[in-house]
């Protein structure tokens, strides 16, 4: 399979624009009416269970299900969220600077790594190297619910259960960003640029940190959120590794409240505004970083 | 990796391949390799209790290929794949095809707003997994789901976690999170189709509909063909939603799917020569499926 590095994540390429004087004649009002409507109807079906979540995480326990759906009850986001925070002694807190950590130093050093892999096979003629490369890939497809119970004893066998290492060194792995490393590095790093970093004398090392790395930086991005989502999204990991609540990450915690729900019904608003506020960090990273998204996800697909 | 150790100095080519490629290889061998390969041998062994009382602690036995038989033969274990073939049954076509056919409209000339569709579309996929899960949980119980709540109210009581119901709502909660993931990806490739061949099809007197079917459709396949890989490889390993909507329903059982009976099998009845090879089991059909769909998509392109 051919990788086109056509993805280029600053400039995303747009061969055609659709408004091109080509079209024959302008397409009839009946077809342009049928095909917007199919795009919003899909839209209201993929808003409509975040809309209900930030109304309803406005609402105490009684409105939940007293005023159900979209109609509105007594004001009561601030008390919810205080409430959360308060419940078993600020639980949900430390959830939440625990996925932080598992998601942002996890996903730092993991995007560290994969660039340094993916530099080598990008820049680096070696014996063996495509078979090397192959296995990395095939990696990508090692379902990790398979790994996780022989993972889980040999971490045992550590000492590294129900410890923060559990999570974060597993993490630190992600073939996929050594892909996408590697493709992002063949089409930004002209070997010119690498050779006459090395003619100034400047040692492999020093070419990589101080030619390579600003030069990929938007691969550094993009390879960071990638890993950021897949550890802030791991849920079955923490469920094998950890059995102290304090270290859970938020998902994790949230399990376990809503696994109660039917025995406890109390904590049905706390459920809710923490779902809620467990989606706040990525919803941002998302909307702020779009085009990062977006050129990786064309450097994954147009294969 | 079993090259020498890198001499300094002037010897920096060999070196710095090797340097750069250590972290990385280092932990996808523990994290990777070395579970695949212990989960290999755990396979072979089954513990029993080394007197008939269970005095005396365990012994380990040899059973070569017992525990894959006893998997094969476990009633659970094979429900649990007839679940999962349902399942991929619904939501891959379902999935796959709306995402194609979302794309193909916001390529065509007749699609306005993109942006804010892409975005609408693209939205739920910043929510992690279980908190999907969680969210459509809320949304299938009756009195807190506006959807149900209508529908009740027009004399349709839809027990959306019975029996019947609780693949499809497994697969829409999967689709609700993947459709404008996967959009995008298929968007993307849309976009990197030259302008030139879709000024051919117009001048040769194509419509709308079919330059997306005919023209844009097989230029994307490949883009299609791994979608397709990746989500299949991903809903054999179904566990979230079923995981967090057994707290609401009696037809989910708490091995339902494979992942959840290799799970029981090895933190609740500690069979871990059982789950071991249940796992790599699982494992091979992901292969297995893979090959499939790469052989498939490979005589697409030839046709």
């Amino acid at each position: 399979m051919a990788v086109e590095t056509t993805a280029a994540p600053t400039a995303p390429v747009r061969p055609k624009t659709p408004a091109t004087a080509s079209a024959p004649a302008p397409a009839p009002w009946a077809s342009r009416a049928a095909v917007n409507t199919v795009l919003a109807i899909v839209a209201l079906y993929t808003l409509m269970p975040l809309s209900w979540l930030l109304v309803n995480a406005t609402k105490n326990n009684g409105d939940l299900f007293g005023r159900p759906g979209f109609r509105l009850g007594a004001f009561s986001l601030f008390a919810n969220i205080a409430d959360l925070f308060a419940y078993q002694d600020g639980l949900f807190g430390r959830w939440l600077l625990n996925s932080l950590l598992y998601s942002v130093a996890g996903a730092l050093a993991s995007t560290l790594v994969s660039l340094l892999a993916g530099y080598a096979f990008a820049v680096y003629g070696f014996p063996g190297r495509e078979k090397v490369y192959g296995l990395v890939l095939l990696g990508i497809l090692v379902p990790p619910t398979v790994i996780a119970l022989p993972m889980y004893l040999l971490a045992s066998e550590a000492g590294l259960v129900n410890t923060y290492w559990a999570v974060l060194i597993p993490g630190l792995v992600n073939p996929f960003g050594v892909y996408l490393a590697r493709v992002f590095a063949e089409a930004y790093l002209p070997a010119e640029t690498l050779e006459a970093a090395r003619m100034d004398g400047a040692g492999e090392l020093r070419v990589f940190r101080s030619v390579a790395l600003p030069m990929l930086s938007p691969a550094f991005v993009t390879i960071f959120l990638f890993t950021f989502t897949g550890s802030w999204n791991n849920f079955f990991l923490p469920l094998v590794m950890l059995n102290d609540s304090s270290l859970y990450p938020v998902g994790l915690g949230l399990y376990g409240w809503n696994a109660v729900l039917p025995q406890e019904p109390q904590l049905y608003a706390l459920v809710v505004t923490g779902s809620l506020l467990s989606v706040v960090p990525l919803a941002v990273a998302f909307l702020t970083l779009q085009r990062h998204w977006r050129s990786g996800l064309t450097a994954g697909a147009v294969k | 990796m079993a090259t020498a150790t890198p001499r300094p100095g002037r010897r920096r080519h060999t070196a710095a391949p090797v340097l750069f490629l250590a972290p990385f290889l280092l932990l996808f061998s523990a994290t990777l390799l070395a579970p695949i390969g212990y989960a290999l041998w755990m396979s072979l062994f089954r513990e029993q209790a080394a007197s008939g009382l269970g005095f005396g602690g365990t012994k380990t036995l040899f059973v070569g290929a017992g525990n894959y038989l006893r998997a094969l033969d476990d009633p659970g274990f094979r429900r649990g794949f007839a679940h999962i073939a349902l399942y991929c049954a619904v939501y891959i076509p379902v999935m796959v095809g709306g995402a194609l056919a979302l794309a193909l409209l916001l390529d065509s000339a007749l699609a306005r707003a993109k942006r804010f569709f892409q975005l609408a579309y693209f939205l739920p996929h910043a929510v992690p997994g279980l908190i999907a899960a969680i969210i459509w949980g809320f949304l299938y119980t009756p009195g807190l789901s506006p959807v149900l709540d209508l529908l009740s109210a027009f004399g349709a009581d839809w027990d959306v976690l019975g029996a019947d119901g609780a693949v499809f709502a497994m697969a829409n909660a999967a689709t609700w999170q993947w459709i404008g993931y996967n959009m995008v990806i298929f968007y993307a490739a849309l976009q990197a189709v030259p302008r030139e061949t879709l000024e051919a099809a117009v001048v040769d007197g194509a419509g709308q509909l079919r330059t997306a079917v005919s023209v844009k459709l097989p230029m994307i396949r490949s883009s299609v063909v791994l979608t397709t890989l990746f989500t299949a490889v991903g809903a054999i390993q179904l566990f979230n939603e079923p995981e967090v909507l057994r707290s609401r329903s009696a037809a989910i059982s708490p091995d339902w799917s494979p992942v959840m009976f290799i799970y029981q099998a090895a933190f609740t009845r500690h069979d871990y020569g059982l789950a071991a090879a249940a796992s790599l089991l699982l494992a091979v059909l992901g292969a297995a499926l893979s090959f499939v769909i790469t052989r498939l998509g490979n005589r697409w392109k030839e046709a």
